[in-house]
C-alpha cells in the first residue's frame, strides 16, 4: 500500500478544492489521495483536474451532499 | 433529463452556455435594452438599486427581470437536481465588502465582466482595457490564492435560509409588476417608492417577460454547467484549465456574430453607448473588480446562480452589490459617458488597497 493523502475541502469557495486537491497531486506524485469535498461543483473540478494530470477517479457519494473522491496512479 | 444534466456538466456545457448568452444578450438589445448592454450583472444591479431609491440617478432606475431569471433559474436547476443546499458562515460581511468593491471598479469602467465581453463583441474597443484590467486584477487575486487567502468553510444552513434570496427575488417580480407610487411631490414628480427612469439607459428594456424568460434559461443553464466568467481566466491561470475559457470565447464569439446578424455591430472607441473613452481608468476599474470577483470565489453572475442554490454567502455579495451601486451614484464614483466621476479614481485606489488588506489578512482559522 502506497502513500494515502486525505484533502478535506469540504466548505471551501472556488477555487481552493481544485487547489488543494492539485497540490497534494504535486506532493504525492503516485499513491493514493481522498478529498471530500461537499459540492458538485468542487467533484467535477476535482475530478476533472486529476483526471488531465493522469490519475484514475473514484467518487463515492456520502450522506448529505458530500463525495469521497479517491484519486489513484 | 439526466442525459442533458451530463452533457451540460461536461466540458461542452460553458460553451453551449456562452453561445446561448452571446446570442441572446444581444437579441436583448433589439427588443430594448441599451446597448452593448443585453446583459450586465453590475449595470442591472445598479438600475434596481435605482429603482429602489438607494441612489437617484434619474436615468438608471429599473427593476431588472434579467436578474431575477439568474437568481430562479439556477434555483429551478438546483432543485431538480438535487444541488439546493442551503449554505452559510464562509466570512459574510467580507463578501458584503467585496460585492460593494467589485461594483465600484465596474462602474468606473461601466460594466461586468459579462458586459466587458459583450462591448469587445459589440465593437466597442475601450472594453479591450477593461478586459486587460480584469485578467491583472484576476491575477493579483491568484497571488493571494497561493498565499493561502481563503475566506473559510460555510456550513450547512437550514432549509430556509436557502429560500430567502429567492423570495428577495421574486418580491422584487411583485414590485415591478405592481410598481406601487404613493404620491407626487408638489411639482408633480412620483415620490415612489418604486422609480422607473423614464428617459436613459434605465427606460430602455425588452418586456418584462421575455427578459425573465431569458434570465430564467440562462440561470439554469449557468447552474448546471457552472458558467462563471472570471473562474474562466482565473482556471485557465491558476490551474493550466481551459473549459470555463471557452465558454468565455465562445460567448464573445457568439455576441460578434449576432451583433453582426442584427446590424449592431459598430466597431471604434468613440460615440460606443454607455462607455467613455478613459483608457486608464477603464483598466484601473476593471483591476479592482477582478480582484474582488476572484477573492469572493467568482463572476457576478456566478454568485447570484449560487445564491439560487443556497449559498447565502454569494447572497451577502449580490446585496454587497446592489448596495454598493447605490453608493457608487450617491458618492460620484460611478462614470458616465463623459468619463470618470469625480471620485471614480480615489475609489478604485482605495478598494484596491481595501481588497489588497483583505487578501493579505484572510485566512482559514482551524478551530
Amino acid at each position: 500500500m502506497s502513500d494515502v493523502e486525505i484533502v478535506d475541502a469540504r466548505g471551501l469557495s472556488c477555487p481552493q478544492p481544485a487547489m488543494l486537491a492539485q497540490k497534494a497531486l504535486q506532493k504525492l506524485g503516485k499513491g493514493t489521495v481522498e478529498v471530500l469535498v461537499d459540492s458538485s461543483t468542487a467533484r467535477e473540478n476535482v475530478s476533472r483536474l486529476a483526471k488531465n494530470s493522469g490519475w484514475d477517479v473514484t467518487v463515492e457519494e456520502q450522506p448529505g451532499g458530500n463525495y469521497r473522491i479517491i484519486l489513484r496512479k | 433529463m439526466s442525459s442533458v444534466s451530463r452533457f451540460l456538466t461536461s466540458r461542452w456545457g460553458p460553451i453551449i452556455t456562452g453561445l446561448v448568452v452571446g446570442i441572446l444578450a444581444p437579441v436583448l438589445v433589439k427588443l430594448g435594452n441599451p446597448g452593448n448592454m443585453g446583459i450586465c450583472v453590475v449595470c442591472f444591479s445598479r438600475d434596481i438599486a435605482g429603482a429602489l431609491a438607494l441612489h437617484h440617478a434619474s436615468v438608471v432606475q429599473y427593476i431588472r427581470p434579467e436578474i431575477i431569471g439568474f437568481v430562479l433559474g439556477a434555483l429551478i436547476a438546483a432543485i431538480s437536481f438535487r444541488e439546493f443546499k442551503p449554505r452559510t458562515g464562509s466570512a459574510p460581511l467580507v463578501r458584503f465588502l467585496l460585492g460593494m468593491f467589485a461594483v465600484f471598479g465596474a462602474l468606473v469602467f461601466l460594466g461586468c465582466p459579462w458586459r466587458a465581453y459583450l462591448r469587445l463583441g459589440g465593437g466597442d474597443w475601450n472594453a479591450i482595457f477593461g478586459i486587460l484590467g480584469l485578467v491583472a486584477g484576476i491575477g493579483i487575486g491568484i497571488g493571494f490564492l497561493k498565499m493561502g487567502f481563503s475566506l473559510g468553510r460555510n456550513r450547512p444552513a437550514p432549509k430556509a435560509l436557502g429560500w430567502v434570496m429567492p423570495a428577495i427575488m421574486v418580491t422584487l417580480l411583485v414590485l415591478l409588476i405592481l410598481a406601487p407610487q404613493f404620491g407626487r411631490d408638489a411639482n408633480g414628480n412620483p415620490t415612489g417608492p418604486i422609480f422607473f427612469s423614464e428617459k436613459g439607459p434605465g427606460s430602455q428594456h425588452a418586456l418584462i417577460v421575455i427578459s425573465l424568460a431569458v434570465g430564467l434559461f440562462i440561470g439554469f443553464l449557468a447552474q448546471r454547467s457552472r458558467f462563471c466568467t472570471v473562474g474562466a481566466i482565473r482556471d485557465a491561470i491558476l490551474l493550466r484549465e481551459s473549459h470555463l475559457l471557452y465558454g468565455v470565447l465562445a460567448f464573445i464569439v457568439a455576441a460578434f456574430v449576432t451583433n453582426l446578424a442584427l446590424s449592431q455591430f459598430h466597431p471604434g472607441f468613440q460615440n460606443q453607448p454607455v462607455a467613455h473613452t478613459n483608457a486608464l481608468w477603464n483598466f484601473g476599474g476593471m483591476v479592482l473588480a477582478g480582484l474582488a470577483f476572484t477573492l469572493a470565489g467568482g463572476c457576478p453572475g456566478r454568485q447570484l446562480f449560487l445564491s439560487g442554490e443556497g449559498d447565502a454567502d454569494a447572497g451577502m455579495f449580490v446585496a454587497g452589490m446592489v448596495v454598493g451601486a447605490g453608493f457608487a451614484h450617491n458618492f460620484s464614483m460611478a462614470s458616465s459617458a463623459a468619463g470618470p466621476a469625480a471620485f471614480g479614481p480615489i475609489t478604485v485606489i482605495v478598494g484596491l488597497v481595501i481588497c489588497i488588506v483583505i487578501g493579505l489578512t484572510m485566512r482559514e482559522v482551524r478551530t
